[in-house]
């Protein structure tokens, strides 16, 4: 009983179902029904981006008027006619100087988006030069034990993405190795529930800055002596502790609500402890597990940006921060550009979770 | 020594003023070869009964001997077909019965284990289906894997709750033939607990009807002798299976209609008279 592999059951598969409805209207085989369904999965929601970005379109516009208007206006009562004239056809010029700084339209948002490419493809060519200049010194330096120099320019920000994506990786294997065993643990003994109940109570609504805080008092002691990254040690264990307790939580709550039938199965077939953990309650709790895997790993995403914010860790969080500071002209649209990365690869890291639920567990489930 | 003792077994649950009493003095005796049916109403305490003879429950007072021994928890000797299957959704027919083996006979080697797997999936008819999932399969055929399941096992005696409840007349009829064909073949003890007077009488040795719960208990028994084996259709005109149903089901009617008067209250209604709005609007 072997099924093949469609693109149909793939794209199900990962949540993608819509992807099939436009195959099929390219292979021309759509019926009425198939219409219809085109209708609703397609056109309906590419007019409402395209809705999405005139509306947004339209209030940066009247945004930016009201913040023109209120500059001439300070002109006018501070300096007088003359100065408020000026000032007017600066705006109009489009002068970087008198540019009114609120929010970016649609068209301004796209040309960063191209600008922060070309700024990586610029320094990517920097750094490869750099790699070539020192090869032969690395090489040298490595025979004789020291270490290899290293590129300390800026970095772009397609790797301040995968810096950021390391972090969360790293946050999220160690969400997974501390809360699962535990939430086993914790979900096979009613008195250890009990026991450490209010500490899961307590420390789930905290705050990830307080996370950070906490995790930065205790690293910073412990890496003293090292030089090794503090900033990511500390960031990416405040993302696991952050990240974690939808995991433990729903990973103690599938363990404890095992089916009475599978546990009875397990009784009956005298499977020892060990057996009975690993084939009849942990297959069974594994569709709970995998759904608070995936909370925590939106979760995780989410804090990431904030933790690395404060914790001065190069990322999406230090450059939209850094943006905000620098009050460049076009520093409000990048830091939209990094709101759409953000959410966008937030979407993605959702669906690859989908689909391994889906590979791993025996309860399919369609993604919302 | 009788096979299955059960003396003077009491099982209450909850406790206190919760508590309310589900078995009340039962008294069985089960001999080595015999199949016995206990036949009840839903609800009667069936499963509990089930459940204290394979170990899964203690009785709260009394004591069930399993070949002379106190039972204090489950056995490979006593297999149990489960009522609702149980089968493990994430494992395929195979799988399920292959676990249940190789817990049974740890020391064989995975090829006799798997051989052992084919040939009960073979004996309940599913070898095609033994690599799909039990999501996958019809109600009848999950029963047939439950039943081999059961039976790979190879237990001493074999329990069954009823196993064919949920199934169609057909398949039900099916089941039934198979089961038996097994039991005369390897000659196990077997207990069934149904709610169906018939197949009581076409499977059995003896038939015991269970008195309603709460504080359920055994009735007098009754001996189907027929000679087996039985024949479905010749059954219907068989002058000795007609008195033996007749007798159970009336049995059955007494207890149901003691049952009913027992729980007829009379509530006293208040003696009110409706308020009249006529001519107020």
């Amino acid at each position: 009983m072997k099924q093949t592999v469609t693109l149909d059951r793939v794209t199900k598969f990962m949540g993608l179902g819509f992807l099939m409805t436009i195959k099929s209207l390219f292979t021309g085989d759509l019926d009425k029904e198939g219409f219809r369904n085109f209708l609703r999965k397609v056109v309906v929601p590419i007019a409402s981006i395209f809705l999405f970005i005139g509306l947004w379109h339209m209030g940066a516009k009247s945004l930016y008027n009201i913040e023109a208007d209120y500059k001439i206006e300070k002109a006018l009562t501070e300096q007088g006619q003359e100065a408020a004239d000026v000032m007017k056809a600066c705006i109009a010029s489009g002068d970087i100087s008198c540019q009114p700084n609120t929010l970016p339209s649609p068209a301004q948002v796209w040309e960063s988006y191209r600008s922060l490419l070309r700024d990586h493809q610029i320094i990517k060519a920097d750094k490869d030069a750099f790699a070539e200049k020192t090869a032969t010194l690395n090489a040298k330096r490595i025979a004789e034990g020291k270490d290899p120099i290293t590129y300390t320019g800026r970095p772009s920000f397609v790797d301040q993405i995968l810096t950021s994506l390391k972090t969360v990786f790293a946050g999220f294997l160690l969400a997974l190795v501390i809360a699962v065993p535990i939430g086993v643990i914790i979900g096979l003994s009613k008195t250890l529930r009990s026991s450490v109940n209010w500490l899961i109570q307590i420390f789930k609504p905290v705050s990830p800055v307080v996370w950070l805080l906490l995790v930065f008092m205790i690293v910073k002691t412990l890496t003293k002596d090292s030089n090794s990254d503090s900033a990511f040690i500390i960031s990416f264990i405040s993302v696991g502790l952050c990240s974690m307790w939808a995991t433990l939580v729903n990973t103690a709550m599938g363990v404890a609500s095992v089916d009475k039938d599978y546990i009875n199965v397990a009784k009956v077939l005298k499977l020892g402890p060990v057996q009975k953990v690993f084939k009849v309650i942990l297959p069974s709790s594994l569709p709970l597990i995998f759904t608070g895997l995936r909370i925590t790993l939106s979760v995780a995403w989410m804090v990431l940006i904030a933790i690395e914010l404060l914790a001065q860790s190069p990322g999406l969080g230090s450059f939209v921060w850094e943006e905000f500071q620098n009050g460049a002209v076009d520093s409000n649209s990048k830091i939209i550009v990094a709101m759409f990365v953000i959410g966008g690869i937030g979407f993605l890291l959702d669906r690859i979770m989908l689909t391994i639920q889906n590979a791993i567990s025996f309860n399919k489930t369609s993604g919302i | 020594m009788a096979y299955l003792e059960l003396n003077n077994v009491y099982k209450t649950y909850g406790q206190g003023d919760y508590a309310t009493e589900v078995l009340s003095n039962i008294n069985l005796t089960i001999e080595e070869g015999e199949f016995v049916a206990i036949v009840g109403f839903t609800g009667s305490g069936k499963t509990t009964l089930v459940n204290l003879i394979n170990g899964l429950l203690q009785p709260t007072r009394g004591e069930v001997l399993f070949k002379g021994l106190p039972v204090l928890g489950t056995s490979h000797e006593r297999g149990v077909i489960f009522q609702n299957y149980s089968l493990l959704p994430w494992l395929t027919v195979g799988q399920n019965i292959f676990m249940a083996v190789k817990e049974v006979f740890p020391k064989k080697t995975k090829k006799e284990l798997q051989e052992l797997v084919a040939e009960y999936v073979d004996m309940v008819n599913l070898t095609p289906a033994i690599n799909k999932r039990p999501k996958e399969l019809s109600g009848g055929m999950r029963q047939r894997v439950a039943v081999a399941r059961a039976l790979a096992m190879k237990p001493e005696m074999i329990i069954m709750d009823e196993p064919l409840g949920a199934l169609d007349a057909l398949t039900r009829g099916n089941l039934q033939d198979e089961i038996l064909n097994i039991w005369g073949k390897e000659k196990r003890t077997a207990l069934l607990i149904t709610n169906d007077v018939d197949e009581g009488i076409y499977m059995a040795d003896r038939i015991i009807p269970l008195r309603p719960g709460p504080k359920a208990t055994l009735g007098p028994e009754f001996k189907i002798n027929i000679e087996r084996p039985r024949d479905k259709t010749e059954l219907n005109d068989n002058a000795n299976f007609k008195e033996t149903r007749n007798a159970i089901i009336e049995y059955l009617m007494d207890i149901g209609n003691e049952r009913k008067s027992v729980e007829q209250e009379v509530y006293e209604l208040p003696d009110l008279t409706p308020k009249s709005f006529v001519g107020r609007f």
